[in-house]
Order: C-alpha cells, then sequence, then structure tokens
C-alpha cells in the first residue's frame, strides 16, 4: 500500500472509532440484523444466512451514506481541506485512503454478523457453506460500490446531512431497478436489470460469479471513485 | 526563492487578484499587507496549491506549481488563516499524522518533536486533545503543523489573529528566529505585525500591489507632513493667523477656542522642523505654551492612503 494512502487511512479509521457515530451505527446495524437472523432461524427453522443476506443490503441503504457522509464534507467544513490539500498528498490518494477506511468499517460490520455463522454451524445441518462464502463477498463487493457512491456525495457539498442524502438517492436508485422491472417496457427491462446492483448482488450470492458482475461492480467502484478524484481537483479551480 | 508572476485568480466574475508579480528572495521576511478581502489569502493559496491559477504562474526554485505542486508542497510548511486542526486528535497524534504525511524519518520524530515543543512552547498540552486547547495554543499547535518537517519556505496567513498581546508578542518573537534561517511570507492586516517582524512589504489592495519596498522605502516615497498641536494661553485667533511670518511653509489646519485657552493645529511639510522658531513667535506675543505636541506622518497613514483613498501617490 502506498504510504500516503496507508497514512491517511489510518488517521480515518481511528477518528471514525474515536466518534460515536461509528458505534451507534455499528450496533443498530448488528441488532437490527440479529433480530432478522434469529427471527426466521428459530421460527422458521431455515439453516442459512438467506435472510440475512437480503435484509443487509437494505440496511447499506442508510449504513452506508452514515458512515461516509462526513468523509470529505466535514474536512472541508471544519477547513482542515485546506491543510490535507497542501501537504504533499494527491487528490486520488486521498480518496482511496478514505475510500479503504469506510471499506474497512463496512468490512468489521460483516465481521460482527459472522456471529450467526457460527450458531448456525453449532446447530444447523446441512450448510452450503460456499454459498455463505460467496454471499459474504458479494455483500462485501457491493458494499465497496455504495461506499464510492457515498464518497463521491460527501465530495461535493460541504454539508454532511445533504451528503447523506445524495448517496441515499443514488442507492436507492441502484437498489429499486430491478424491483419496478414490471413497470419499465419490455425493451429496456434488461438494462435497467444489468444496472440494478441487487441483481449483480443476487447472482454472486448464489455462488455464481460471473465476470459481468464482477466487471459491473468494479466499474461502479472505479467510476465514483474517479468521479470524487475529479470532484476535489475541480475546487482548485473554482 | 519565490517568484510570482502576472498572477490572476478569479472566483466567477469576482477578480480577486489582478495581475500580481512579485519575488521573495532566500532567507527574506515578507510582509504581506492589506485591508481584509484585498487577495492577501487567495495569493498565499495558490503559491501553496490550495488554488489553481486563473493565468500567470508561481516559481519556487524554478518549479512551478502547476507542474511540480507536489515538490513545492514539500518545501513549504504553511498555516492557513483559518488554522486546520483535527480536533478529534490530541497534539502528539496531530504531530504524528503530519510527520508522517511529510515522510519525516521515524527515527528522528522524537527529537524533533521535543524541538518543536520547545519551539513552539507546546510543553504540558501534548496530550491534551486539539478539542480542549485555547485559541492560543491552537494557533501554536498550527505553527508547530507548519515547521514540524523543517521547511525552506514557511508561509503565514495572519498568524496572530485572535491571540492576546502576549502571545502576539511570542509568536513574532519566533517568526523573526525562524526568519533568520527560513523565507518566511507573513501576512496580515495589522500594520505593526508586519513592521514588528518582516524585511521588507507589499501591500496589496483589491487584488493589485499599491506599494512593494522596505518600511523606509516607503515612507520616504511618501510626502507626508507634520501636525503640531499648540494650546496657548493669552493668545488671540488674529495673531495664531499671523504665525505664516514664521515660515510661509507653515499653514494654519485648524483651530478652537477650549475653555480660556486655544487649540491651534498647524501643518508643515516634514522636511522642517520650525519649533524653536513658534516658540520664540510665542514669547514674542507672550503666549503661554500650555502642550506643544508633534505628530509625524506615520506609516499608518502611508498604509491608510494607499489601500482607502487608493491614492497612487506613494
Amino acid at each position: 500500500m502506498h504510504s500516503n494512502v496507508s497514512v491517511l487511512y489510518r488517521k480515518e479509521v481511528s477518528s471514525f472509532f474515536n466518534s460515536p457515530i461509528a458505534y451507534i451505527t455499528l450496533i443498530v446495524f448488528l441488532v437490527i440484523n440479529a433480530w432478522f437472523f434469529t427471527s426466521t432461524f428459530f421460527l422458521i427453522n431455515e439453516s442459512d444466512l438467506r435472510t440475512l443476506f437480503s435484509v443487509i443490503p437494505i440496511f447499506y441503504l442508510f449504513f452506508i451514506p452514515a458512515i461516509t457522509m462526513g468523509l470529505i464534507a466535514r474536512e472541508r467544513n471544519s477547513d482542515t481541506m485546506e491543510l490535507l490539500t497542501t501537504i504533499p498528498i494527491s487528490d486520488s490518494e486521498i480518496i482511496i485512503g478514505k475510500f479503504l477506511a469506510a471499506l474497512s468499517l463496512i468490512g468489521t460490520a460483516l465481521l460482527f454478523t459472522l456471529v450467526h455463522f457460527f450458531s448456525l454451524l453449532i446447530v444447523g445441518n446441512n450448510i452450503d457453506i460456499g454459498a455463505i462464502i460467496s454471499g459474504y463477498l458479494g455483500l462485501l463487493i457491493v458494499g465497496a460500490a455504495y461506499a464510492a457512491v457515498g464518497i463521491f456525495s460527501s465530495t461535493i457539498t460541504s454539508n454532511q446531512i445533504v451528503a447523506f442524502l445524495i448517496s441515499f438517492l443514488v442507492i436507492f436508485i441502484f437498489f429499486i431497478l430491478d424491483k419496478i422491472l414490471i413497470f419499465i417496457p419490455g425493451f429496456l427491462s434488461s438494462i435497467f436489470q444489468y444496472l440494478s446492483i441487487d441483481y449483480h448482488l443476487s447472482n454472486i450470492s448464489r455462488g455464481v460469479i460471473d465476470s459481468r458482475n464482477i466487471i459491473y461492480l468494479g466499474s461502479i467502484i472505479a467510476f465514483f471513485l474517479l468521479l470524487s478524484i475529479r470532484t476535489l481537483e475541480m475546487r482548485r479551480w473554482r | 526563492m519565490i517568484e510570482v508572476r502576472n498572477l490572476v485568480k478569479n472566483y466567477g466574475n469576482v477578480k480577486a487578484v489582478r495581475d500580481i508579480s512579485f519575488t521573495v528572495e532566500n532567507g527574506e521576511i515578507l510582509g504581506f499587507l492589506g485591508p481584509n478581502g484585498a487577495g492577501k489569502t487567495t495569493t498565499l493559496r495558490v503559491i501553496t496549491s490550495y488554488l489553481s491559477p486563473t493565468s500567470g504562474n508561481v516559481f519556487v526554485d524554478n518549479l512551478n506549481v502547476l507542474d511540480n505542486s507536489m515538490e513545492i508542497r514539500s518545501l513549504i510548511g504553511y498555516l492557513p488563516e483559518m488554522n486546520p486542526l483535527y480536533h478529534e486528535m490530541n497534539v502528539y497524534e496531530f504531530m504524528e499524522f503530519v510527520a508522517n504525511i511529510r515522510k519525516f524519518e521515524k527515527s528522528k520524530f522524537k527529537s524533533r518533536l521535543s524541538e518543536v515543543i520547545e519551539l513552539c512552547g507546546l510543553k504540558g498540552v501534548i496530550h491534551k486533545s486539539i478539542s480542549e486547547l485555547s485559541k492560543g495554543y491552537c494557533q501554536r499547535v498550527g505553527l508547530a503543523q507548519a515547521i514540524f518537517h523543517d521547511p525552506e519556505i514557511l508561509i503565514l496567513d495572519e498568524p496572530t489573529v485572535g491571540l492576546d498581546p502576549n502571545q502576539i508578542a511570542e509568536i513574532r518573537k519566533l517568526i523573526k528566529n525562524l526568519g533568520k534561517e527560513k523565507t518566511v511570507i507573513i501576512s496580515s492586516h495589522v500594520l505593526q505585525e508586519i513592521q514588528a517582524t518582516a524585511d521588507r512589504m507589499i501591500i496589496i489592495n483589491e487584488g493589485e500591489i499599491v506599494a512593494n519596498g522596505t518600511i523606509e522605502d516607503l515612507m520616504s516615497g511618501f510626502k507626508g507632513k507634520t501636525r503640531l498641536i499648540l494650546e496657548l494661553k493669552n493668545a488671540t485667533e488674529e495673531s495664531i493667523s499671523k504665525i505664516q511670518s514664521v515660515n510661509s511653509e507653515i499653514s494654519l489646519a485648524d483651530i478652537k477656542t477650549q475653555g480660556d485657552s486655544i487649540v491651534a493645529s498647524l501643518e508643515y511639510p516634514n522636511s522642517l522642523d520650525p519649533r524653536q522658531n513658534i516658540f520664540d513667535y510665542a514669547l514674542e506675543n507672550k503666549w503661554t505654551i500650555l502642550e506643544m505636541s508633534r505628530h509625524k506622518t506615520s506609516l499608518e497613514d502611508v498604509f491608510r492612503n494607499l489601500t482607502i483613498e487608493g491614492g497612487a501617490d506613494a
């Protein structure tokens, strides 16, 4: 890892865990997931993580905008942007360092949900471990795509609430696209489906890791990160 | 050496800096003086790569900010006007962050840290959270941030704003000391600040340089007048108005009666000192002099003249 990126990454991660917002969102994330997991686990006697995997993307809608909203907006709001952009660190290093920090927090949240996986291992039978691994992989990649959207929203405003709302809206559109297919004229529906993040996530979660899905999610991440870097550069020319 | 060449910076339709050029020699302390909104901060922000110029360029040792931004940034220590600090960190963590991002050698960190603590007077607060520090200590932390990597060039934007007189004196002393080895640009809207620290000053107003030179240069270039205030007893307005007979270059600027004494303001060129003749004249007329005080045109007047009246006669 490039040293500038790693210095900034460590700063971000430690400031995450120094702020109550990280703990609050993490706890809410875990409590809600635990409720969804245990309710089906004990009531329906299902020994898989399907419900969990279908609830997490919905929770992402709030969780990821909440942890990314301040990444750039707060630096701008508290004037530390002037420090950050006049020390020898490039705009792309700033964005990548912060992106990786957000991804680590998402990873940490996912890591905590492994507790459900272990309880499944103890009491369940016929567990499809492959599906669970690919499910987690899919959630991590989708989390990365949403985090890229979140960082971009944070670069275009100095108001964290506005940043939250913009990333929520964009993520919501990506999320909803394949759920409104019945309202879409036939010739467009395959495009809409391809643009929907959930469609790709469900493919990956089924254990079918297709290059199309990876390329799609990879391009979403790259697109929004590049857009963020450009926005940061443009600020100098305002 | 820093060379600003034909720098223009517009914010939309607002022309913040209009085609200015100047150089700063190595080891010089340059004062950058101007009223609020004159374009000081904008100019410094272009030099430090925070903003890009609309046109023109800034050269630092043959590097320029458009092509060699990273190299220039590592040569500069910058304390912005809105002293940027991470309030969630403590002072030690902040210094560590700054040192790491500047790629300061890890083995030398401890010794440099104690030097900087000594220089900036940060003893006792190093493990305190920045959010708990007073304004004065925050400013010291900001200065410590700027000098930590021992930069060749130090750029300080309004470094003493909001400090109490003792702190101001301390910071000025510190800047003077640093300026012995480094190239320093210090900006301020307070004349005394620049007078106390800088070797040379540039006065900027509405995005243009209106004066550039040493304090002596600026003073001598400005044809000011001396004002002499007299408070007299036993004098009549009529006899005072004849004071021009002492020297034809003296003029009576103002005269008013205060109780049983008269206060007269006389003006004459700085090159003249007719006080003894005026005293003799007063004796001749049997005036009693209660007060005679002289007010030389100060640099303050020069500054005001250049920036408020926009006078180009300096």
